[in-house]
């Protein structure tokens, strides 16, 4: 396989990696299911179409994006803290909101960029070739997004912010307003899922009403196959494992469609994926518990395998 | 320092209505150290949660230092007042290190900005800090907190309560749920701690000896009432028959097969 061909897979796997580092934000640091993010995706998306072909400067049609995503995830927020929707319905509505605010945004179904100036053309009339332009874009891109997290998370709002995930009961009595907090991560990680929507549409040319279908999915996928590859103990290992993550993801994509899938039968593909990986622990106990108390009863042991699925997180 | 009046709280109003507290007037001057005695349900622990603003009364008043705090919610109070629980789990973030649980718990006074949440400079005094408990967590720093013991994460929870000089320490029987010798080696820090930066405590306890033995002054709570309260130097004459009489001759029955009368035993 060339790097031609496997360049592809990256550069893919880089700009759906800032989506991913949105949802490991949710999912895994506030410990929120997050559903917002298949609305916020392609809202990102149609923010910067509408915006481009309305004769703004790709930059800040990119940075609206980001701003859009920030209002999702606080609208999310603010249903669950203030008016005490569970968190799950709180995403619900307003992704289901979002896809009328989308379509009006783009004003139809589909938006076009072709011939309009995005950040990646720019960005090559600047270097003066556009030989891999998309790839560096989005390693500068989604490293940048990275390390930010990196260091907020390590700030003292950032520590109370893991806290809020990790024991709110705790954090409350540090001094800390857990639902001022948790208005403030989902913001975060839908600005990240907004701004990777943004890129996409920039990158692929057009943004389309459907095309946050079965984000959070993908984003979960990432973010699991990352800690299942890489173990992370650390903030700074498991932001990384979330980029390979994404990337081994997006080559997985690329391996199946190489096999005979069709691409319609991808979200199923990564359905499929999401199910195994969660259920390893549950799968693994269930197989493989008659096999260790066989062995055990051979060897004349009798204590009870202390094996449990307490590990296997929910989302 | 800290002053209750007039303090109701009833919870699951209508029928199952518990009333947890009737009529709590309660004054405490600084540097004192409360012990809070009860059986099951006397309102023992919804006295320390309306202190911490977990939930407001339903009635009555709080004071802290001349302020009204009754309905400032938990968060807003926290800047002066710490708290250990008696589950270990509750008081730290297991998935977070030791030296992040010590900075949050520093952050709780003086609020917190986008800084660096540890430095090197924190990470040394840390380092002394833990030194004092004497459990060689100084050489763990960066170990996360759920790798530790009930009792050393008690420990922990009572070095990031006294961290930023609380004007009210509030301990809901943080031994109880440590084995005796850990549970003895726990109250010896408080006792140090508390004695070090002179702090003001309320301590929830079920060991009568104990609430003899620790602090200037015990209180009696029974069915959502104060029905002892008692100083040094009186309080040294009494002994824990005497407590359990007083608690008889307060309710005109006798106890039976209650936590309060097996942990006398």
């Amino acid at each position: 396989m060339s790097f031609n061909v496997i360049s592809g897979s990256i550069e893919q796997g880089l700009v759906f990696a800032i989506m991913a580092l949105g949802v490991y934000f949710s999912s895994r640091v506030l410990n929120f299911p997050d559903l917002t993010v298949d609305g916020s995706f392609p809202l990102g998306a149609a923010v910067t179409a509408a915006l481009i072909t309305q004769g703004w400067a790709p930059w800040m049609a990119t940075l609206m994006a980001l701003g859009a995503g920030l209002l999702a995830g606080a609208s999310t927020g603010l249903l669950n803290t203030k008016l005490r929707i569970s968190g799950m319905l709180a995403g619900i509505l307003t992704m289901t909101g979002l896809y009328s605010v989308n379509l009006r945004v783009m004003g139809r179904s589909n938006l076009p960029l072709l011939r309009q100036p995005t950040i990646l053309t720019r960005l090559a009339d600047y270097i003066g070739s556009d030989l891999r332009v998309a790839l560096i874009a989005f390693i500068v891109i989604s490293l940048a997004v990275k390390l930010f997290l990196d260091w907020f998370l390590h700030t003292e709002l950032g520590l109370a912010v893991r806290a809020t995930g990790d024991n709110p009961q705790m954090i409350r009595s540090q001094g800390v307003d857990t639902d001022a907090v948790k208005v403030l991560g989902l913001s975060m990680a839908n600005a990240m899922v907004a701004l990777s929507g943004s890129l996409v549409a920039q990158h692929q040319g057009f943004a389309d009403v459907g095309m946050g279908i079965g984000t959070i999915v993908t984003g979960l996928a990432s973010v699991i196959i990352g800690e299942v590859l890489f173990r992370p103990r650390t903030v700074f290992w498991a932001t990384t494992s979330v980029l390979f993550g994404s990337v081994v993801y997006r080559i997985a994509v690329f391996l199946a469609l190489r096999m005979g899938f069709a691409p319609t039968d991808l979200k199923i593909v990564t359905a499929a994926l999401v199910i195994l990986a969660l259920s390893a622990p549950v799968l693994q106990e269930s197989l493989a518990l008659p096999f260790v108390q066989g062995i055990r009863s051979l060897a004349g042991k009798r204590e009870a395998v202390s094996t449990s699925v307490k590990d296997g997180r929910p989302l | 320092m800290l002053r209750m009046v007039g303090l109701y709280k009833t919870f699951n109003l209508g029928i199952n209505s518990v009333c947890a507290l009737k009529n709590i007037n309660l004054h405490v001057k600084p540097q004192d150290f409360i012990t809070i005695i009860g059986s099951n349900g006397a309102g023992k622990s919804t006295l320390l949660s309306v202190a911490a603003g977990v939930y407001p009364p339903d009635e009555g008043a709080i004071y802290i230092d001349g302020t009204d705090v009754t309905r400032l919610p938990e968060h807003l109070r926290a800047s002066f007042v710490g708290r250990v629980f008696q589950d270990p789990l509750q008081g730290t973030a297991a998935s977070m290190t030791i030296e992040e649980n010590l900075a949050m718990a520093e952050c709780r006074s003086k609020g917190r900005t986008l800084g660096i949440g540890v430095t090197r400079k924190k990470r040394e005094r840390y380092r002394e800090l833990l030194s004092l408990l004497g459990l060689g967590l100084e050489e763990r720093l960066s170990d996360p907190v759920g790798l530790l013991s009930g009792g050393q994460r008690q420990s922990l929870t009572l070095l990031m309560a006294s961290l930023g000089q609380p004007k009210l320490l509030l301990l809901d029987e943080h031994t109880a749920s440590l084995d005796p010798r850990t549970a003895e080696q726990v109250l010896e820090l408080t006792q140090t701690i508390v004695r070090k930066h002179g702090l003001t405590v309320l301590m929830v306890t079920h060991n009568l000896s104990h609430a003899l033995t620790m602090g200037n002054r015990t209180i009696m709570l029974d069915k959502g009432e104060i029905i002892l309260d008692i100083c040094e130097p009186e309080r040294g004459e009494l002994t824990v028959d005497d407590l359990l009489g007083r608690f008889a001759q307060a309710r005109g029955e006798r106890l039976l097969d209650d936590r309060l009368l097996l942990a006398a035993r």
